[in-house]
């Protein structure tokens, strides 16, 4: 049985519930055995970093230190998270004084720190660890028919791309093909959602998520699938302002343990499939009797 | 309307600043840009900009201080590092942005009650109070101070998310909160001797 330390992140515990609910589905279904980090803190995302760099750095090191003792690898499925722990594990080792400062820190704290720990997400474990025989014998009800573009957004392969292509990344476009469902291209897969910008500049966040929902509504997908929190909340929160500003369409996005977990046959609600505010369940109904 | 002069004179350069940010991370490289504008065409927000990513770095290593710190553009960057990954000089564009970022909210160089340096100071003091950030409270935060009004505006979505049970009102903690205040004040206290 393959085991991982697991590192929710604060987004998990909040606006994407969902997802933790169909990531620990879809991995129990696998056998996946997931040990959640000891009190981790939050890794600082995008925001920190525009406060104090190397702070944000000693945020992301006691949780790497922290998940050092136990030697094993750390699953991030949130894409900051992924992003900022992979990031400070390189700028430490790369640049000297954001280590010798960071030393100072660690000591003071009691923590020990050597770079260790390898950061994984939940598509390259599942591609490379897990691989596609056993994610297939899973599969109770294919998603056959259904249409889904792949959504990735921007800090899963940049700017380091370690287990997928950095301009057209295909892993979880395998995942979603191995349980039946229909990939459409969709060449907007690493485009930025807009970020916080919804929040601070409404117009700027708007028309960026606007552009993601119609590219996907032009290309005949019936669901969007994304792997990342602050997507999945952007274009689905606000899609109802979006669809009265540019025009009306609904688009369901979902994150992708989700469709993995209806093909596992798991239900709506074990796989936080209420808890979308465009709802999804009707749509997906249509192709996995297990959505209604 | 204000009448502002559009060229530049090689006498309000500081080259102080253009020292500074050829000292930042990332930015080490800044000096090798060739202005081949792969930055800014590679840029989702661009066509925003006051300035593109390709001119505000020239301005950058050239020492237009006051421009760069109060250009639009360093508050339009979301991180996601299209132009990092495409310089064909190795610059990290997105770096450099968060430099000047931070410089520009030690300097105080940036609109009042402008949500985006509101938003990450109040994060920053959840992280350093909580440990962890609850979303629902920081985003009311942020609200409060910025724009009250337009919190109003946003209550049915609240609700939804509520109901959803997407917005947890329990502040989330971690036990630890002592072992990370020492941690960030040690960084903070030590990064400020080596400036010294």
């Amino acid at each position: 049985m393959k085991r991982y330390l697991y590192y929710p992140g604060c987004s998990l515990r909040g606006t994407g519930k969902a997802y933790e609910e169909s990531l620990l589905a879809v991995f129990r279904a696998l056998h996946i055995e997931l040990e959640e980090l000891e009190d981790w803190n939050c890794c600082g995302a995008t925001a920190y970093m525009s406060i104090d760099e190397v702070s944000s750095f000693a945020l992301a090191g006691r949780n790497l230190a922290i998940a050092e003792k136990k030697n094993l690898d750390l699953l991030a499925p949130c894409s900051a998270c992924f992003l900022v722990l992979n990031k400070a594990q390189r700028y430490i080792k790369e640049y000297p004084k954001v280590r010798q400062t960071l030393e100072h820190g660690f000591k003071a704290a009691g923590l020990t720190y050597h770079g260790t720990t390898k950061v994984r997400h939940p598509l390259d474990v599942l591609i490379n660890d897990i691989g596609m025989d056993q994610i297939k014998a899973c599969v109770k009800k294919p998603l056959t028919g259904l249409k889904v573009a792949p959504y990735y957004g921007c800090q899963i392969v940049r700017p380091y791309a370690t287990f997928d292509l950095m301009y057209y990344p295909v892993t979880m476009d395998k995942l979603l093909r191995a349980v039946g469902a229909e990939v459409v291209d969709y060449p907007l897969k690493t485009r930025c959602c807009g970020g916080s910008q919804k929040g601070t500049l409404p117009e700027v966040g708007l028309s960026l998520i606007h552009i993601l929902l119609k590219e996907a509504h032009r290309r005949e997908a019936h669901v969007i699938s994304t792997i990342c929190p602050l997507c999945q909340f952007n274009l689905d929160a606000f899609q109802v302002e979006a669809s009265k500003k540019y025009g009306d369409f609904t688009m369901p996005v979902v994150y992708f343990t989700q469709l993995l977990g209806l093909a596992f046959g798991f239900s709506a609600k074990e796989l936080g499939l209420e808890r979308n505010i465009v709802g999804a369940k009707q749509m997906l109904a249509k192709f996995a009797p297990a959505a209604a | 309307m204000a009448v502002k002069s559009l060229i530049k004179y090689e006498v309000e350069r500081d080259p102080d600043f253009a020292r500074w940010v050829s000292g930042v991370v990332g930015g080490e490289r800044i000096r090798n840009c060739i202005q081949c504008g792969l930055c800014s065409a590679s840029c989702p927000l661009s066509p925003y900009m006051d300035f593109t990513p390709r001119r505000l770095i020239h301005m950058a290593r050239e020492g237009f201080k006051r421009d760069v710190l109060e250009s639009f553009t360093i508050w339009l960057c979301t991180s996601c590092y299209s132009c990092t990954v495409e310089c064909p000089r190795r610059i990290r564009v997105t770096d450099v942005m968060y430099a000047l970022k931070r410089r520009a909210i030690e300097d105080g160089v940036y609109p009042r009650r402008f949500p985006i340096p509101v938003l990450a100071n109040e994060f920053g003091r959840m992280i350093r109070r909580n440990g962890r950030v609850t979303e629902s409270w920081l985003v009311l935060r942020v609200f409060l101070k910025t724009a009250v009004l337009r919190l109003l505006g946003m209550t049915k979505l609240g609700t939804k998310l509520f109901l959803a049970g997407r917005m947890g009102m329990l502040p989330e903690t971690i036990r630890g909160r002592k072992q990370l205040r020492t941690l960030l004040d040690t960084v903070e206290a030590h990064k400020k001797e080596v400036a010294a």
